[in-house]
C-alpha cells in the first residue's frame, strides 16, 4: 500500500517537475489576473500630469487622494452606491418573499393552477432577457415606471424563476411529516409556511441571496434603460457615465474603479466559502 | 414530488365543501396571485406583443403602424450589417470553448494536493465579483493606444514598447478587436466555470480516487478514466449555456468599444434598432430570431444531457 503511494508522489524526477510546473502555471495565472488590477490601483493614486508621463507600473511618487474625492462627490459614486444598496434590499426581500411561497405551494399542492405556472415560468427563461426589453419598455412606459427604482426591482423580482426553482428543489428535501403534524394540531397553511418552512429554508434563502446580489450588483442593461437620471444612479451607471466628462482623466477613473471593487472584495473575503457553495448550488437548476 | 403517499392531499379530502379544501384553494391562490401577475403583465404580454410587432413597421410611440408581414424578417437576414453580427459570436462561441478547456485544466491543478490553493482559486475566481462596467472599463485602458496628447498607451502597449515592439491598434483593428474582447470575457468568466469544474470534481467520492492510487493509476488515467467521467454531466451543460452565452454578449462589447470597428453583437444591433433608431418592428423581429435559436439550442440540449441518461 505505502509502495504506491510513494511511487506516485516523491522519489522519481518527473512528479517534482510536475509540481514545479503546476505551481508556475497558478502563478501565471494569478498575474494575468492581477496585472490589470495593479494598474488601476496604481494609476488611481497618481495625478493628471504624473499619469500622462510615469511609466504604468511605476510607484505613485505622491498619494493623490483628490481623484478619490471627485470620483466619489462629483462622479456620483456615492450616490451609486447608496441606490445599488436600497435597490438590493428591495429585490432581494421581494424575490425571497415572493419565491419561498411560490416555490411552497407550486411544490407542496399539486393543483392545475401550479402545473400551468410551473410550465410557465419554464418558458420564460427561453426568452432572450436584453431583446425582450423592446417590448416591456412600452408595458413599463405605459404604467409610469420608467424613471424610477421601481423598474428595475419589479424585473427582478418578477422573472426570477432560478430562486423559485431553488427553493423548490431545497423544500424536495424537507419531510411532508413536517407539515402533516403542524395540520393536525390544527395549524392552518399560512401558520405551516411562516412558522415551519420558512425557517427550514434558510440554507436556500442564502443561496438565492448570494446569486442575486452579485446578479444586481452587476447589472448594467436594466438601470441605464429605466433609470437613465442622474439621481437614479448605481454603480454601473455611474461607472459608465464616467467616460463623457473624465474621457482623458483615467486616474479618476480608476478611483472610481477601486471604489466599487472594495465592497466587493470584502464581501468576497468574508463570504468566500458561502459564494463557492452558493454559485455551485445555484447552477443545478438548468 | 415522488412521494404520493405523503401529500397534504391526504389531509385536504377533494370534498369541494370541506373547510380544508376551501382553505387550501384560498392559500394557493393568495400565494400565487403576485408571480402569476408579475409574469403575465411583464413575460408574456411584452412576448406577445414581440411577435406581433415583428410583422409591422412601427416606433416606440406606435404612431403610423403599418402592417408589413414578413418584410422585417427579410431585412434582418437579408441586410448584412444585422445579420453579420451574429458572425461576431463565432469568436465568442471559440472563445468559450478555449475557457471552458483552461478552467478545466486549471480545476484539476487546483483539485490536487497543491499548497496554498484556496489563494489560488480566490484569486482566478474574483474577477467575476467585479462590476461589469468596471471590468469593461479596466481593459478600454489595458488595451489602449495613446495619441500622443491626451492619452497614453494602456497596459499592454506599454509592455510591448518595454520589449521593443511597436504599440499595437487593439481595439481599432477589425478582427484583433473581437479577439480582445473575447480574452477580457474570459479572464471575467473563467473563475466561474473554475469553481463549478472544483464542485464536480469534489464530488467524486475519494474512496474511488485511493482506489485508483493503490491499482498504481498515473495522473492523466485518473483524469481520463476518473474525473472525467464524474464531471461530464457539468462539461455538457456548461457547453451549452457557453452557446447561449455566445449568441447573446452584450454589455462587454457595448461599453469596451460601443460595437465600432466590427466589434458589434446581435444583441447590440437589437437594443440600438429599438431604442436609437427607433424600429420597433425590425427590432422585434431580431429578438423573435434570437428567441427561436435559444429555442433549437434548449431543444439539441434535452436531447444530448438524456442520451448521456
Amino acid at each position: 500500500m505505502a509502495e504506491a503511494v510513494i511511487k506516485n508522489d516523491s522519489y522519481s524526477f518527473v512528479p517534482k517537475l510536475f509540481t514545479v510546473l503546476k505551481y508556475a502555471i497558478l502563478v501565471i495565472a494569478c498575474l494575468v489576473v492581477f496585472i490589470p488590477l495593479v494598474v488601476v490601483f496604481l494609476g488611481s493614486f497618481k495625478n493628471n500630469t504624473e499619469f500622462l508621463s510615469s511609466n504604468v507600473f511605476a510607484l505613485p511618487t505622491k498619494f493623490e487622494w483628490s481623484n478619490y474625492k471627485t470620483a466619489f462627490i462629483d462622479g456620483k459614486v456615492l450616490l451609486g452606491l447608496k441606490n445599488t444598496a436600497i435597490i438590493i434590499v428591495i429585490s432581494c426581500t421581494g424575490t425571497i418573499i415572493v419565491g419561498t411561497m411560490t416555490a411552497y405551494v407550486l411544490q407542496r399542492f399539486k393543483t392545475v393552477l401550479g402545473k400551468v405556472l410551473k410550465a410557465a415560468f419554464l418558458l420564460a427563461t427561453l426568452f432572450p432577457a436584453i431583446s425582450m426589453q423592446v417590448t416591456v419598455y412600452r408595458i413599463m412606459n405605459n404604467f409610469h415606471l420608467v424613471g424610477t427604482m421601481a423598474a428595475p426591482i419589479i424585473l427582478y423580482i418578477g422573472t426570477d424563476i432560478v430562486s423559485i426553482y431553488i427553493f423548490m428543489q431545497f423544500l424536495d428535501n424537507i419531510s411532508y411529516s413536517l407539515d402533516e403534524s403542524a395540520i393536525i394540531d390544527g395549524a392552518n397553511y399560512f401558520t405551516v409556511f411562516f412558522k415551519i418552512i420558512l425557517p427550514l429554508l434558510k440554507p436556500a434563502i442564502a443561496t438565492v441571496l448570494i446569486i442575486k446580489v452579485i446578479s444586481i450588483y452587476n447589472d448594467f442593461y436594466t438601470p441605464q434603460l429605466y433609470m437613465p437620471s442622474e439621481e437614479l444612479s448605481v454603480v454601473s451607471t455611474s461607472l459608465y457615465r464616467f467616460m463623457g466628462p473624465y474621457g482623458a482623466k483615467w486616474e479618476i477613473i480608476f478611483a472610481g474603479i477601486v471604489i466599487c471593487i472594495i465592497p466587493a472584495l470584502v464581501i468576497f473575503l468574508t463570504l468566500q466559502k458561502q459564494i463557492y457553495a452558493g454559485l455551485v448550488n445555484g447552477s443545478v437548476k438548468e | 414530488m415522488t412521494k404520493k403517499t405523503n401529500t397534504p392531499e391526504r389531509l385536504a379530502p377533494r370534498n369541494k365543501l370541506s373547510k380544508a379544501y376551501i382553505e387550501k384553494m384560498i392559500t394557493v391562490c393568495l400565494f400565487l396571485l403576485i408571480p402569476t401577475l408579475l409574469l403575465v403583465v411583464f413575460t408574456y404580454i411584452p412576448a406577445a406583443e414581440m411577435v406581433k410587432f415583428s410583422f409591422e413597421e412601427r416606433d416606440q410611440f406606435g404612431v403610423n403602424v403599418k402592417f408589413v408581414g414578413l418584410e422585417n424578417y427579410k431585412t434582418v437576414f437579408t441586410t448584412p450589417e444585422y445579420f453579420a453580427a451574429f458572425k461576431n459570436s463565432i469568436y465568442y462561441l471559440f472563445g468559450s470553448f478555449i475557457q471552458l478547456g483552461l478552467a478545466l485544466f486549471l480545476a484539476t491543478i487546483l483539485c490536487s494536493k497543491i499548497r496554498f490553493s484556496n489563494f489560488f482559486k480566490g484569486v482566478v475566481f474574483f474577477p467575476y465579483m467585479i462590476n461589469t462596467v468596471a471590468v469593461a472599463l479596466i481593459f478600454r485602458r489595458f488595451f489602449q493606444k495613446g495619441d500622443g496628447i491626451t492619452n497614453t498607451d494602456g497596459t499592454l502597449n506599454s509592455i510591448i514598447t518595454l520589449f521593443g515592439g511597436d504599440p499595437v491598434k487593439f481595439l481599432s483593428t477589425e478582427g484583433l478587436v473581437n479577439i480582445c474582447l473575447v480574452f477580457v470575457s474570459i479572464w471575467r468568466y473563467i473563475g466561474f466555470d473554475i469553481v463549478m469544474f472544483i464542485g464536480a470534481i469534489q464530488s467524486i467520492s475519494p474512496d474511488i480516487y485511493e482506489a485508483a492510487d493503490l491499482d498504481g493509476a498515473n495522473r492523466f488515467q485518473v483524469f481520463r478514466y476518473i474525473i472525467a467521467p464524474g464531471i461530464r454531466p457539468i462539461i455538457l451543460l456548461q457547453m451549452i449555456l457557453a452557446v447561449k452565452g455566445a449568441i447573446s454578449v452584450y454589455e462587454i462589447p457595448f461599453i469596451v468599444t460601443g460595437g465600432r470597428f466590427g466589434s458589434s453583437t446581435f444583441v447590440i444591433q437589437t437594443t440600438e434598432t429599438a431604442f436609437k433608431f427607433q424600429k420597433v418592428g425590425l427590432a422585434s423581429a431580431m429578438a423573435v430570431v434570437l428567441f427561436l435559436i435559444i429555442v433549437v439550442v434548449t431543444i439539441i440540449q434535452k436531447l444530448v444531457l438524456k442520451e448521456d441518461k
